[in-house]
C-alpha cells in the first residue's frame, strides 16, 4: 500500500441556508447541489477539471435521484469525466463524504475531489401510499386483461392518501426532538442554559458574517444572501416567550428557538493532496488528520439518541494521543441546544465516562469560548447533509486564519449514530 | 426596444469585431503630407497584418479606412495637403469606415506655426467625425519622436470593428517598452487580468472580452452579487473572489490573494461604480458619501495596495472606468460626476510612477452604453442619450470592454495617463 498522505482543505462553498418553503421552495436537491458545486468551481477555476471523484448525498431524497450526485456533477460546470456517487448517513453524511474523499486521498487512490452535501424540506418527496403501491405493483405483473381488471377492484378510496416523510425515527416512533428531549431531562439541561446557547449561535453567526468570514465561504442563491434563520437580535427574552414543543408538559424545555429551523441548502468541500493544490496555487486551509463514527444503541440500549459523538470523541482521541482540551476550535452540530450541552456535561461526568465510556478518568470540560465560534446549526439551519460542508470549511478556514492549532468537528446523527473528525492548521 | 422617430434616420449598425474578422475588408488608402515618417511603418504593419494598401485613389472605389500621416505637417500652408486628400475620398468611405490621422505631438514643436498646425489636426478630426456617416468614425493618434515601435496595436484596434463605438478620440503615443505581440487574435495570451464589479454590465463584458482575447481572467464583485459572479467566472474559465472593495482591509486582502494564486497580474481593470443620483440641495451625505468610497477611494487604496505590494508584474496596465459625466457633468449626479472625475486626476497623478515601472494606467469613460442601469431611465431621456452623438445609437458593454481590452494589451505601452471615451462622439464632454 502506499504511504499515507493527509488530505488538504483547500476550501468549501455553500449556499446560503434557507428556511423551509421559503426562497429554495422550489429548488431540487440537484438544483442546491448544483448550484453549490458551481459556486465551487468559480471560486477555484476548476471549469472542465476531472476530479478525482464527487461524494455527496442527502437525507430525504426523491427515488428518481437515485444518482443525485453523478447528475449534479454533469449539470455542473465540472468535467462530465468526473466520477461521483451518492453517501447517505443521516445528519453526518456531509462529515462522512469529506472522510470518504480525503481517505481516499489519503491512500493515494484520488489526487483530489469534492465532498458535499444538500438537503430540502421543501421539496421532500411524498411516495405513493403503500397499500395503492402493492396493487400497482401487481397490476404492473399481471399478464392478462381479466387479471388486471380483477385488481381494479382492489383499489379503495383510503389509497389515495400519499406517505409522507416523517422526522421520526421508525424504531421507535419517537420523533428526534422527543428523544433529545428525554437526554435533555436525564443530564438536567435547564431551558436557560439552551436559550443562552441558541443566543450565542446567532450571535456569533452574525458577527462572523459581518466581518466577511464567509465572503470566500457562500455564494449567494436564488436572492438569498445570507443564512436566512439567522437572527442578530435574538436575545433571552425573544427566546423565553417561546413555548416548549419537544418533551412532556411541565418539565419540557425545548423551543423552536433552541432546536434547529427545518431549513434547505447544498455546502461542498474541495479536497486535494498538497502536490496539486500548491501546483495550481490553491490554497491550504487545514488538513484532515483522523476520523471516527460510533453508533448507540438507543433502541434498547438505554443511550440517547444523539449520544453517539459522545462515544465516538474518546476513540477517536485515544488513537490520536489527545485528551478533549488539545483543540483550538470545537465545532459542535447543534441539533438542539440541549444536545451539546448533554455531551458537554457527559464528558465531564466520570461516573458517565467510567461506565459508558469505559474511560479511568472523565474527559473534562472544554473552553466554552472555542466552541462554535462562528455560530452552528441553531443560527445557520440545519439542512441535514449539507451541515457537515458547512462545519469542515468554516473550521479549515478558522484554523487558516490562526495559522496553527487543530479543531475538533462532532455531529449526531438519525439512527443513534456520530461521526466525528480532527482538523489540523496547514 | 429602439425607438423609430418620424424623420430621423435609423441609426446605422456597426460593424463589431468577432473572432476570425478581418481587420478590414478591401484595401486601405493611406496619403502622406511630405516629409512625414510614419509611411512605412505604417505599412509594414498593415502589409504584416495582409491589409492591401493604395496610395491614390485612381479610380473611384469604397474605402473601409482612410489613413493620413500628417506628421510632416509644420505650418498652415501644409495643412491643404490633409484637406486635398481626406476630402474627394472621405465620401467614399464605406459603412463603418475609419478615418485615422496621425500627427506629432504638439507641445514637441519648438514653433508656435509647427504647434498650431499640429493642434488644428483635432478640430478637422472631431468635425470630420460629426460628418462622418453610416457608422464612420475618425481619430486623431499623436505620435511622440521615438513612438513608431508602439504603432501597432492602436493602428489594429482604431482600424478593426474593436473601436465601433469610439469616435473623435485623440490618443497620444509616446515613446515606451512595448512587448511584441506574436498572436493577433489572442494578445493578452498568457496575462491574467482582474476586473472588479463583473458579475454583470459593462464588467460582465470586460471579463468576456479579456478571456476572449486569451487572459486568464479574475472577476470580482460584492458578495452579494455572487450568484451571477460564479456564472461570470464559470463562462470564461475564470475564478471568481467576492470581495467588498470598500472594506478597510480589501486592498490588502486582494492584493495578497492575487500574489497566493497568481505570483502576479498583468491587467487590472476597476470596473466597479455605483450611482446614488440627486439634486444636489437633496443629495444626503451618505449618499454622496457612498459613490465616492466605491467609484474612487477604493480605486485609489487598491492602486497603492498593487504597487505597494509589488502584485503588477513589469508591463502591467491599470484602466480606470470614468464615465463623461465625469468630464461633461450631469444633472443629479454631482456625487457619481465628482468620483468619475476624481478617476482622471487619479490616472494622471499615477501615470509618471506606472512609466518607472514600464507600466501604464488610463481611464476609460463610457458614454451612453446600453445596460440594466440605462434601461431604466425615463423614455425620453434615454432616447435622447442615446441620439446626442456622431452615430446616433448607444454604444455595448462590449463597446467599453473592446477599449479596456485594447489599453490592456502588452502592445499599448505608449499611451499612460491618458482618457478614452467610448461614446460614439457623444456632444457631451467634447
Amino acid at each position: 500500500m502506499a504511504d499515507l498522505r493527509r488530505a488538504a482543505i483547500v476550501g468549501g462553498n455553500r449556499i446560503p441556508f434557507a428556511r423551509a418553503n421559503g426562497p429554495y421552495a422550489r429548488a431540487s436537491n440537484q438544483d442546491m447541489l448544483t448550484a453549490a458545486l458551481d459556486g465551487l468551481v468559480a471560486r477555484f477555476g476548476l471549469q472542465n477539471a476531472r476530479l478525482g471523484e464527487v461524494a455527496a448525498g442527502a437525507v430525504l431524497k426523491h427515488s428518481r435521484d437515485f444518482n443525485l450526485t453523478r447528475e449534479a456533477v454533469l449539470g455542473a460546470r465540472l468535467s462530465p469525466w468526473t466520477p461521483a456517487y451518492d453517501v447517505q448517513q443521516a445528519c453526518g453524511t456531509g462529515l462522512e463524504t469529506t472522510i470518504h474523499v480525503a481517505n481516499k486521498i489519503a491512500l493515494g487512490q484520488i489526487e483530489n475531489g469534492i465532498a458535499a452535501g444538500v438537503d430540502t424540506a421543501s421539496d421532500a418527496p411524498i411516495a405513493v401510499n403503500e397499500d395503492l403501491r402493492r396493487v400497482l405493483l401487481q397490476m404492473n405483473r399481471a399478464k392478462s386483461v381479466p387479471q388486471r381488471l380483477a385488481l381494479l377492484r382492489k383499489l379503495r378510496p383510503t389509497q389515495v392518501v400519499p406517505e409522507t416523510p416523517r422526522n421520526a425515527e421508525p424504531r421507535t416512533g419517537m420523533s428526534m426532538g422527543e428523544h433529545a428531549a428525554i437526554t435533555a431531562r436525564e443530564w438536567g439541561i435547564t431551558r436557560e442554559e439552551q436559550d443562552e446557547f441558541a443566543v450565542a449561535s446567532h450571535r456569533n453567526l452574525a458577527a462572523a458574517w459581518k466581518r466577511g468570514f464567509f465572503d470566500d465561504l457562500v455564494t449567494p442563491y436564488l436572492g438569498l444572501q445570507k443564512d436566512q434563520t439567522m437572527r442578530p437580535d435574538a436575545s433571552m427574552e425573544s427566546l423565553a416567550r417561546l413555548k416548549p414543543v419537544f418533551g412532556k408538559d411541565g418539565t419540557a424545555t425545548m423551543t423552536a428557538g433552541n432546536s434547529t429551523p427545518l431549513s434547505d441548502g447544498a455546502s461542498a468541500v474541495l479536497l486535494s493532496t498538497a502536490e496539486w493544490a500548491k501546483e495550481r496555487r490553491l490554497p491550504i486551509l487545514a488538513h484532515l488528520v483522523d476520523a471516527e463514527t460510533a453508533a448507540v444503541d438507543y433502541v434498547h440500549g438505554g443511550e440517547g439518541l444523539l449520544m453517539a459523538p459522545a462515544y465516538a470523541v474518546p476513540r477517536l482521541l485515544e488513537r490520536n494521543h489527545l485528551s478533549l482540551q488539545d483543540f483550538d476550535f470545537y465545532e459542535v452540530h447543534e441539533a438542539f441546544a440541549s444536545t451539546v450541552l448533554g455531551t458537554l456535561k457527559a464528558w465531564e461526568d466520570p461516573k458517565y465516562c467510567q461506565d459508558r465510556l469505559g474511560l479511568s478518568k472523565p474527559l473534562g470540560s472544554i473552553e466554552r469560548t472555542r466552541l462554535n465560534v462562528n455560530g452552528s446549526s441553531l443560527a445557520a439551519g440545519h439542512p441535514f447533509a449539507a451541515t457537515g460542508g458547512r462545519i469542515v470549511a468554516t473550521l479549515a478556514k478558522l484554523l487558516a486564519q490562526k495559522g496553527s492549532g487543530r479543531g475538533l468537528i462532532s455531529i449526531c446523527a438519525a439512527g443513534g449514530q456520530g461521526v466525528v473528525a480532527i482538523l489540523e492548521a496547514a | 426596444m429602439k425607438l423609430k422617430i418620424p424623420g430621423v434616420p435609423s441609426p446605422a449598425q456597426l460593424r463589431r469585431y468577432t473572432p476570425g474578422q478581418p481587420l478590414v475588408e478591401g484595401p486601405v488608402l493611406i496619403g502622406v503630407a511630405p516629409s512625414s515618417k510614419l509611411r512605412d511603418p505604417l505599412c509594414q504593419i498593415l502589409e504584416g497584418a495582409g491589409v492591401t494598401v493604395r496610395e491614390e485613389s485612381s479610380r473611384p472605389e469604397r474605402w473601409p479606412a482612410i489613413i493620413f500621416d500628417a506628421t510632416g505637417i509644420s505650418d498652415v500652408g501644409g495643412l491643404g495637403a490633409l484637406h486635398a486628400f481626406v476630402a474627394p475620398a472621405f465620401r467614399n468611405l464605406r459603412p463603418s469606415g475609419r478615418l485615422i490621422v496621425f500627427g506629432t505631438l504638439p507641445e514637441e514643436g519648438s514653433r508656435p506655426e509647427h504647434a498650431a498646425a499640429q493642434r488644428a489636426l483635432d478640430g478637422f478630426v472631431r468635425s470630420a467625425g460629426k460628418e462622418a456617416r453610416l457608422g464612420s468614425t475618425a481619430n486623431l493618434i499623436y505620435v511622440g519622436p521615438g513612438a513608431e515601435a508602439g504603432l501597432e496595436s492602436t493602428l489594429r484596434f482604431f482600424l478593426s470593428g474593436r473601436s465601433a463605438y469610439v469616435s473623435g478620440q485623440v490618443v497620444r503615443l509616446s515613446p515606451a517598452k512595448a512587448m511584441p505581440t506574436s498572436d493577433w487574435a489572442h494578445p493578452l495570451r498568457d496575462r491574467v487580468g482582474v476586473v472588479t464589479g463583473a458579475a454583470r454590465g459593462i464588467g460582465a463584458a470586460i471579463a468576456d472580452t479579456l478571456s476572449r482575447d486569451g487572459a486568464q481572467v479574475v472577476v470580482l464583485d460584492m458578495p452579494a452579487q455572487g450568484a451571477a459572479l460564479a456564472e461570470v467566472a464559470n463562462r470564461v474559465g475564470g475564478t471568481a473572489f467576492q470581495v467588498d472593495i470598500t472594506a478597510k482591509d480589501a486592498p490588502s486582502r486582494l492584493a495578497t490573494y492575487l500574489k497566493d494564486r497568481h505570483g502576479a497580474i498583468d491587467v487590472f481593470v476597476h470596473n466597479a461604480g455605483i450611482t446614488r443620483d440627486r439634486s444636489l440641495v437633496n443629495m444626503p451625505a451618505e449618499q454622496w458619501a457612498s459613490v465616492l468610497a466605491v467609484n474612487l477611494d477604493a480605486q485609489l487604496r487598491i492602486n497603492q495596495a498593487l504597487l505597494d505590494q509589488d502584485v503588477l508584474r513589469p508591463g502591467a496596465r491599470v484602466i480606470c472606468i470614468s464615465s463623461t459625466s465625469g468630464i461633461a457633468g450631469n444633472r443629479g449626479q454631482t456625487n457619481y460626476a465628482a468620483s468619475k472625475a476624481g478617476i482622471i486626476g487619479m490616472v494622471q497623478a499615477f501615470a509618471p510612477a506606472m512609466a518607472e515601472r514600464d507600466m501604464t494606467i488610463n481611464a476609460v469613460a463610457p458614454g451612453f452604453i446600453e445596460t440594466a442601469m440605462t434601461k431604466a431611465m425615463p423614455l425620453a431621456t434615454r432616447e435622447i442619450g442615446r441620439r446626442i452623438n456622431s452615430l446616433s445609437q448607444g454604444g455595448l458593454p462590449v463597446d467599453v470592454a473592446e477599449t479596456v481590452a485594447w489599453l490592456g494589451q502588452p502592445g499599448t505601452a505608449g499611451i499612460n495617463g491618458q482618457v478614452i471615451r467610448v461614446c460614439g462622439q457623444s456632444i457631451l464632454g467634447a
